[in-house]
């Protein structure tokens, strides 16, 4: 690979991959996103290459494994372009008939195209299924056209040429007064106006400075990040970049949590590539310009992706935030001015220098500019990753996008925010999603996570796993964090036994309030949300647990019987194989009875049988 | 005489090009090595850095992934983000315990499995899922269970 010494010798690559693309007038592009690959994507790819090779017409299709296409439901995903024709649950079975049929023939596979459920259409054209239909796909755009390992793909699609626009044609405070122009807000969590962290960092004293991307996606229910890193990486080096040259710095880190392994892998390898290709390193373009960027492996640890606690876990230190009157933007990694974004942030970062900060204002709400990924997940019919304008209903996103509720069951709320959020219920779901919006609920923006819950969903035990969750992931540090947790997730236990008290909900407000105003750091504050907004929507739950001793979601393990529907039980013996405490008996082909005595509520007969005899009461 | 191989690790302390801020980087390679971090090498690794142990063994307790045991040759790690948690991945943790015959956290005794839960593995729309070493097993079952297992046994 070249290095490139000059804007003008990006142009002419550019020039060069494109017209060696157009010769290859089909091009599949295969999900390989996680879920795409648990489903078997792989082996799909390689069903396509062979039989595109026997055909002998290599030359003339282009196979790409792309990332995530978002419609991680239905995966593995195949699109043929230029038509965008879509397949979905593609088998390597199905690799033949696809070359064959529309490759060759220019016809559709019917059955294999996408089906709604609750219409019955079929749809062609990705973008016409109302998954993505209702989305507007800015960042995620890239995904489903980009290789995640090759540089000239991101280059064709007019990669890197925000970083060529701004280093030689704007000045530092150019690309500074343009994000700041566009209300940019970190996608992180707190949504802080991100064009003001810039410019404290840049007006700090002190050098070096450093810039770091935080990927360290910890909030349970949230992939989006994760999917942009493995998936995109170059977007977010070219975003970490243009931060560099705005605030002055010449060194960067970007965090990924050990639990991404290939975010890692991909992040290096796009980083090797942009130095062979003189987009990262000393001279960029010869511009005189030069930034180069570390990969920092987590090691799991949910508070650091706390901003303070990161930097200390930069350092090879343990991730313990640290109080907020230290400034990072004056005193950060090392003590010295640091300016920390969370991916989608950086993600933004290019389309802003490329299109503009008025463009980037014409999307979203007053307060919130631009689009929002969330991880739609949980007991909706279309899960997934979507793209959407900031002001749209939450409405709008479970039932356009999301398809609805899975199954014949009622929604009961909408948890966002991750640990750190709120569940919503069904009165608010017109709010239109913006920061602002979702903190008035009781909740907030978070990472991204958006799980949906059903009536199935008993929100005490909702609200005591995000509190045992934040009670191991506290760091210890501060007393109010780690003793506030302690306690309430002792008292959310005994109410899921049935053994609350009257006075226990005070109880937990109180902790709360103390929480509130008297932790360390972010983890602490904001970890009482999940008590706090269940109790101010479904406090209902609460009293019939405490006070009837009943669990109205018949999930709270202690106070549920299983028992045998005998009109249903066939006899089979299924659930006699799988019960733990050998609790069941019954004659063969004959209805089956649950010992009460030695039944331990494990719910495995329930999950087991295949005629729906073992019933919740 | 080391009980270890001060080769291999001399090669992944100079991987990081001996720079004290990528220890945890440098931990994660041990442990992929070892399955674990021996005492002798993180002995080593204070000596050869210049880092007082009572740090090495602070990060190395302080942070999930390390293990000062040896974990078993393959992990099992059970999702129990908020999307598993809410698609019934308790019980799917519930069933392996019962079927390893350990709880989450330990070991088989025949050192093959470790079974660990994890926060959210970043693939909510196959939940529950259960992730073996780096294969992905989606919308797992209590029924699938002993089967995955049997994979690799």
């Amino acid at each position: 690979m070249n290095r490139l010494k000059s804007p003008k010798e990006l142009e002419i690559l550019r020039e060069e991959i494109l017209s060696r693309k157009a010769l290859q007038k089909v091009c599949v592009s295969i999900c390989l996103g996680t879920s795409c690959h648990a489903f078997g994507g792989k082996k799909v790819s390689e069903a396509f290459q062979s039989e595109i090779e026997r055909r002998g017409i290599k030359n003339k299709v282009e196979i790409k494994n792309t990332g995530c296409h978002g419609f991680c439901e239905k995966g593995p995903i195949v699109v043929i372009h230029p038509d965008e024709i879509c397949y979905v649950e593609v088998k390597p079975e199905d690799a033949q008939e696809i070359v064959s049929e529309t490759i060759v023939g220019g016809k559709i596979v019917e059955r294999l195209l996408y089906k709604d459920p609750n219409t019955g259409e079929k749809y062609v054209h990705e973008s016409e299924i109302p998954f993505h239909k209702f989305q507007t796909k800015i960042v995620f755009d890239y995904n489903n056209k980009v290789s995640p390992r090759s540089i000239d793909d991101y280059i064709a699609l007019g990669g890197y040429l925000a970083l060529k626009k701004a280093i030689f044609e704007m000045t530092p405070e150019n690309v500074l007064s343009e994000i700041k122009e566009a209300n940019l807000r970190g996608r992180g969590g707190g949504g802080f106006d991100a064009g003001r962290k810039w410019e404290s960092a840049r007006n700090a004293s002190g050098s070096p400075k450093y810039v770091v991307v935080n990927c360290d996606e910890g909030d349970p229910g949230a992939y989006m990040d994760r999917s942009l890193m493995e998936e995109n990486p170059h977007i977010i080096l070219e975003g970490l970049t243009l931060g560099a040259y705005a605030i002055g710095s010449n060194k960067g880190f970007i965090y990924v949590r050990e639990e991404y392994p290939y975010a890692v892998e991909n992040a290096l390898f796009a980083i090797e590539q942009a130095r062979e290709r003189g987009l990262l390193g000393k001279n960029i373009l010869g511009s005189g310009f030069s930034f180069d960027v570390d990969v920092h492996r987590g090691a799991g640890a949910f508070v650091s992706g706390e901003s303070s606690a990161l930097l200390t876990t930069l350092e090879g230190l343990v991730g313990e935030p640290r109080p907020k009157y230290i400034h990072m933007a004056e005193k950060g990694l090392w003590g010295k001015p640091t300016n920390l974004n969370n991916v989608e942030t950086w993600a933004n970062v290019p389309l802003i220098i490329s299109n503009g900060s008025s463009w980037f204002r014409s999307i979203g709400t007053e307060g919130s500019k631009g689009t929002k990924i969330f991880s739609l997940v949980g007991k909706v019919n279309n899960t997934g990753l979507i793209e959407v304008p900031m002001g749209i209903t939450l409405r709008d996103i479970i039932y356009k996008i999301g398809g609805g509720i899975k199954g014949e069951k009622k929604f009961k709320a909408v948890q966002t925010g991750g640990p750190s959020g709120g569940c919503i219920p069904e009165q608010y779901l017109d709010t239109p999603v913006d920061f602002d919006e979702l903190t008035k609920l009781g909740s907030m923006m978070g990472s991204g996570g958006m799980i949906v819950m059903d009536e199935d969903t008993c929100m005490v035990d909702v609200a005591k796993y995000f509190t045992d969750f934040l009670k191991d992931e506290s760091c210890g540090k501060c007393a109010p964090c780690r003793e506030g947790l302690d306690r309430m997730s002792e008292i959310l236990e005994r109410i899921t036994e049935g053994k609350g008290m009257p006075e226990d909900i005070e109880l937990l407000l109180k902790i709360s309030s103390l929480m509130k105003d008297a932790s360390l750091c972010a983890l602490g504050t904001t970890a009482p949300n999940p008590v706090l907004s269940t109790i101010r929507y479904f406090r209902d739950e609460y009293d019939a647990h405490i006070i009837e001793k009943r669990c109205p979601a018949l999930a709270c393990r202690n106070l549920v019987e299983y028992l045998v529907d005998e009109t249903k039980c066939t006899g089979c013996g299924a659930c006699v194989k799988s019960c733990p405490s050998n609790a069941i008996s019954g004659k063969k082909k004959k209805a089956h009875s649950i010992d009460q005595g030695e039944c331990i509520n494990c719910g495995i007969c329930f999950d087991i049988c295949k005629f729906d005899a073992v019933v919740k009461r | 005489m080391e009980t270890f191989d001060t080769l291999e690790v001399d090669h992944i302390i100079e991987k990081y090009g001996s720079d004290r801020s990528f220890l945890i980087s440098m931990l994660h390679d041990v442990q992929a090595k070892y399955r674990f971090l021996p005492e002798d090498v993180l002995r080593y690794i204070s000596h050869k850095l210049d880092i007082p142990l009572i740090n090495i063994y602070r990060i190395a307790t302080f942070y999930k992934s390390f293990s000062l045991t040896p974990k078993g040759k393959h992990q099992i790690r059970v999702c129990l983000g908020t999307a598993c948690h809410v698609r019934g991945g308790q019980r799917i943790l519930d069933s392996l315990e019962r079927n390893l015959g350990v709880k989450t956290g330990e070991t088989t005794e025949d050192e093959k499995f470790t079974l660990e839960r994890v926060n959210c593995v970043g693939c909510c729309a196959l939940g529950p899922v259960v992730v073996v070493d780096k294969e992905y097993h989606g919308n797992m079952e209590v029924s699938k269970v002993e089967k995955v297992i049997e994979k690799y046994s």
